[in-house]
């Protein structure tokens, strides 16, 4: 943002918006962000957020016991204290602060919840957090390259513009990086089923295809 | 004309947010303090609420506040309310929120509330609303919509004894309108059909449930809401609120999916904005996916009748429309206005009478989704319009020309003008790329047990509007800052309308910044993300504004260089003499110019006519700049047009009822294209939405308890990867629409519409003809006619398996 801009600076606190409109401030508040949630994240076992967002509050009543454990994401060991019925997405979005991870339904149905555990495509809403202890953990935040440059799949996704809503989006990324991994030159139909965990209700479907395809080529 | 930046694809500035998860979206907000709030909702379908006990909820540990009817503006029904008071209308209706430190918290507090109901009568079809003694889904009526008064109507049991099981009872409508002699239409028709329908209505689904978040800082609500809309929004969500628009900061860079349930915000925004203000808490108001189903709106069921009369030629003389909309319990949508529009203008009838009543329903509240109206109506229509061509020997595409629309036609009982229509172009265009006449020739052929079926779909909606507002600004760092109050609903016309800009000022794309998605950024009044209106509106407010620009650049060339604005051009990122190129005066030296002498040329002074939310964006800008800011006051008459046409060959396999699409193109009557990837995304996008349409989604209710039974994605079945075909094909008609200044019109809804009658005209081509007259066209409906057994609902029968 220039100097002489005389809009009101972001000084938001809730606004941790990395779109790159205001990266100064940006990095300043995610800093504090991901200090106060490894903070916070040590000393008390609950977010806040219901686990499973479906009404009852029985399976998290008081008493429930977190556990501190390390979770490998992204490459890096993250310290952080797990309920016993806690999904990866819980962890993720709201302890990890990594919320580039969607929840969509939390039923299994959608696949915005898309990670890879161990290089396999897997719906974090639907994965124990204490069952993926010493896997490798790889979410949407994980895919860029070690110099923020995007992976084929993200640079496809951006030159067919498959992406509408984009709600979806991370999933879908992390489903394409997971299909290429293990069979690096599909045809369209490979790619159709291995992607058709994936909802998208823009049904942007066929740009999405494009962009796996291009990917692979590209690679 | 050619062009520098329209018509060329580019890269948005939001998608590499998107491939990257760096986008934010409302639930992706925190803030130190939050609170969480849930909802109590209601579990039955229609009930009095005698009396709700919180004693035990408040006492609980960590409940910091409860928000009833009480504390939240009430408007009069049947506009929707925040949260209910007396009376409740549909099963997963907010009555109650409870705020606590916790989620967890807040859902026990929930279970410890208890409410004393009186269950009243439910109903969720119309037509058993309209008989006689039959429920009403309000205790004060059961017909109520937009302009159409809360009331009880109720037809003559001879209607519904004269009509029989299967034709639509013909009872007295709640609005009607009429054009052209069609008794003498029907007279003069060498053939008649008459034909009863339904289609059947089904959820949005947006990925992104409404979730919200608000604070209250300095007097003023911060709320980052999931919206389709911007500045259109704002004055509709402060009166949800109850606050002047200018004390709402809306944040909505990035929108997960609306499909018209997100347009001009929602109830359910204000009740994390009034929680917040009540327990003086930042609020969290999660909203989870069973809660999406019942408040995150739906697209409206219809049971119709349509009688046609046709010349020897095919030529449609006479059409006689009825429709009764299942409305939802509140206000709903005028999907069955824009039906008969429709009808008018796509199959242009020489004579025309529509008639309809939307009756209210204890099902969840409806509202505008994709295309709302046209596109349930012409799934039906189109293979009503194959039978009527084979019926007459006339040729399946030609009976569509004949009939369709030119920049001549009219639409609507006021038989009103077009901006332009060139549906026959699309047609053509169409059947050239589909290779249409090689194609039809497969029609009925057997391989197997699978049979091939061709079908032509046509779609419609209004795409344009004017009146609004825009605003360019230069930095003195010569950057083009576009403001754009236009929502992101996942079209890119944010950028696809601000290239607009860019292109009249000789900008380079490189050296333009979109200012958007938060109310602090200066944004002026735009119209909302919706009904097909971005592409045309607002690159008309993009124009004039850039047009302002222009002259205070050439005035501000005038006062540095001498000589008159006329003897000044602009050149790249320069205004140049016209007389001598050697003098000029760069954009960053006109914008530092403009700062230093003020008044107009940097916003202090502002045009009268602008709207005063564009004012109040402009006062937060205004002195930063060389700033072009315009009301547009450029002329158009008559109706904007969007429409398409999409051609589609399926393989329907008669043993087991599956549909396979094989093939599906689409051709676009949308003016000039602006960018051509989105609209090709726009295309397929609702093309698929509309196999949706057609074979798959709908509303299921246990039509005795009252209850919806296919709430989550997995039973409503939203198309996957696997129900439509790897590549749907696109083109466009690409004639510039005469009255908007670079010739854009919309089309984010048609292409919906006409996907879906492509598909069902497909389906009734490979059935020998054979009309549903029912969307979608499940599979077991497919069975139940191919081994002649009677089929599960009656013929006009709602919300059923």
């Amino acid at each position: 943002m220039a100097d002489d801009d005389p809009r009101p600076s972001c000084d938001d606190a809730a606004c941790m918006d990395s779109c790159g409109a205001h990266p100064e401030h940006l990095r300043a508040s995610r800093r504090e962000f991901i200090k106060g949630v490894i903070a916070s994240g040590v000393a008390v076992s609950s977010t806040g957020y219901i686990v499973l967002g479906r009404g009852t509050a029985h399976a998290q009543a008081a008493g429930s016991v977190g556990r501190l454990v390390t979770l490998n994401v992204n490459g890096r060991d993250r310290p952080v204290d797990v309920l016993p019925n806690e999904t990866l997405i819980h962890t993720l979005r709201y302890k990890l602060g990594l919320t580039g991870t969607k929840l969509g339904c939390d039923h299994s149905e959608c696949g915005n919840c898309t990670v890879m555990i161990d290089e396999v495509a897997t719906y974090s809403c639907s994965t124990l957090t204490h069952g993926v202890r010493g896997r490798k953990i790889t979410t949407i935040e994980g895919i860029e390259g070690p110099n923020g440059e995007l992976h084929p799949v993200q640079k496809a996704m951006v030159e067919e513009l498959a992406p509408q809503c984009g709600f979806c989006t991370s999933g879908q990324v992390v489903s394409a990086v997971a299909l290429l991994k293990h069979n690096p030159k599909p045809t369209v139909d490979e790619a159709r089923l291995a992607m058709s965990g994936n909802l998208c209700r823009c049904g942007a479907y066929d740009h999405y295809l494009k962009a796996v395809m291009r990917a692979s080529r590209e690679a | 004309m050619a062009y520098n930046l329209i018509g060329k694809n580019f890269t948005p500035v939001d998608v590499v947010a998107k491939v990257t998860g760096r986008a934010k979206y409302a639930e992706d907000f925190r803030a130190d303090g939050m609170a969480f709030c849930k909802t109590l909702t209601s579990p039955i379908p229609h009930a009095r609420i005698r009396h709700i006990d919180t004693s035990a909820a408040l006492k609980i540990k960590g409940v910091l506040g409860i928000l009833t009817a009480d504390d939240v503006p009430s408007f009069p029904p049947p506009q929707p309310p925040i949260l209910v008071k007396d009376e409740t209308f549909y099963v997963g209706e907010p009555i109650l929120a409870v705020a606590a430190e916790s989620e967890e918290i807040a859902a026990e507090a929930i279970e410890a509330i208890k409410i004393d109901f009186e269950q009243l009568p439910h109903v969720t079809d119309p037509l058993e609303s309209l008989f006689p003694g039959g429920p009403n889904a309000r205790s004060n009526g059961n017909v109520a919509a937009a302009q159409i008064n809360l009331q009880t109507v109720k037809w003559d049991a001879g209607d519904f004894a004269v009509a029989g099981d299967d034709k639509m009872p013909l009872g007295k409508p709640a609005e009607e309108w009429a054009y052209g002699d069609i008794d003498a239409g029907f007279k003069a028709a060498k053939l008649i059909i008459e034909e009863s329908f339904v289609s059947a209505g089904y959820a949005h689904h947006s990925m992104e449930t409404r979730s919200a978040f608000a604070r209250w800082e300095g007097g003023k609500c911060i709320l980052h809401g999931s919206n389709q809309s911007h500045t259109a929004a704002v004055p509709n969500i402060a009166r949800l609120i109850g606050i002047k628009p200018e004390d709402l900061v809306l944040v909505a860079e990035f929108c997960g999916g609306g499909f018209g349930s997100k347009i001009p915000g929602y109830p359910n925004m204000a009740i994390a904005a009034l929680m917040s203000k009540k327990i003086n808490r930042p609020v969290m108001h999660r909203i989870s996916r069973m809660e999406e189903y019942g408040i995150g709106s739906a697209r409206p069921s219809f049971q119709g009748h349509v009688k046609l009369g046709f010349r020897e030629d095919g030529k449609l003389l006479a059409a006689d429309l009825y429709i009764v909309q299942e409305n939802g319990p509140h206000i709903g949508g005028g999907d069955f206005r824009s039906a008969g529009n429709a009808l008018s203008i796509v199959y242009q009838p020489d004579a025309m009478r529509w008639r309809a009543v939307p009756v209210l329903t204890n099902t969840p509240p409806v509202g505008p989704q994709r295309g709302p109206g046209e596109n349930q109506f012409v799934p039906i229509f189109e293979p009503i319009m194959d039978k009527a061509a084979k019926e007459l020997g006339v040729d399946r595409l030609a009976i569509r020309r004949m009939n369709a629309p030119d920049s001549s036609s009219k639409i609507g009982s006021d038989r009103g003008p077009l901006t332009s229509a060139f549906q026959k172009e699309a047609l053509d265009k169409g059947a050239e790329m589909f290779k249409w006449e090689e194609k039809k020739k497969k029609s009925g052929q057997r391989n197997g047990t699978k049979v091939t079926g061709v079908g032509i779909g046509q779609g419609y909606h209004s795409a344009g509007s004017n009146g609004f507002d825009g605003i360019v600004r230069i930095t003195p760092d010569g950057k083009l800052h576009v403001h754009t109050g236009v929502g992101n609903l996942g079209t890119y016309s944010h950028s696809g309308t601000a290239r607009v800009a860019a292109e009249m000022l000789n900008y380079a794309w490189d050296n333009v910044i979109i200012e958007r998605g938060d109310s602090r950024r200066g944004l002026p009044w735009n119209s909302n993300q919706a009904g097909s209106l971005t592409a045309s509106t607002e690159s008309r407010t993009m124009y004039v504004a850039a047009m302002d620009a222009k002259e205070k650049l050439l005035e501000i060339a005038a006062q540095a260089l001498g000589g008159a604005p006329g003897d000044y051009d602009l050149g790249a990122e320069k205004v140049v003499s016209k007389a001598d190129p050697a003098k000029s005066i760069s954009y960053a030296q006109a914008a530092q110019k403009a700062m230093e002498v003020g008044g107009k040329f940097s916003g202090k002074e502002a045009p009268k006519d602008i709207n005063p939310v564009t004012k109040h964006g402009l006062d937060m800008i205004a002195g930063s700049g060389l700033i072009g800011v315009a009301k547009d006051n450029l002329p158009r008459v008559g109706v904007t047009p969007g429409l398409t046409t999409t051609f589609a060959e399926v393989e329907l396999d008669t043993e087991t009822g599956k549909v396979t699409i094989l093939d599906m193109l689409c051709v676009a009557d949308c003016g000039t294209v602006l960018h051509p990837q989105g609209l090709a995304n726009q295309i397929r996008g609702g093309n698929v939405m509309g196999i949706g349409l057609a074979m798959l989604e709908r509303h299921v209710y246990d039509h005795k308890l009252g209850l919806p039974t296919n709430v989550l994605l997995y039973q409503s079945k939203p198309p996957t990867y696997l129900d439509v075909p790897a590549e749907v094909g696109w083109g466009a008609v690409d004639k510039a629409d005469p009255q908007n200044p670079v010739g854009a019109k919309g089309v984010g809804e048609p292409v919906q519409g006409s996907g879906a009658a492509a598909i069902t005209s497909a389906i009734s081509d490979a059935l020998g003809g054979h009309l549903f007259n029912r969307t979608p066209v499940s599979v077991d409906m497919i069975l139940n006619f191919l081994s002649k057994r009677p089929q599960a609902h009656k013929p006009l029968q709602i919300n059923t398996v």
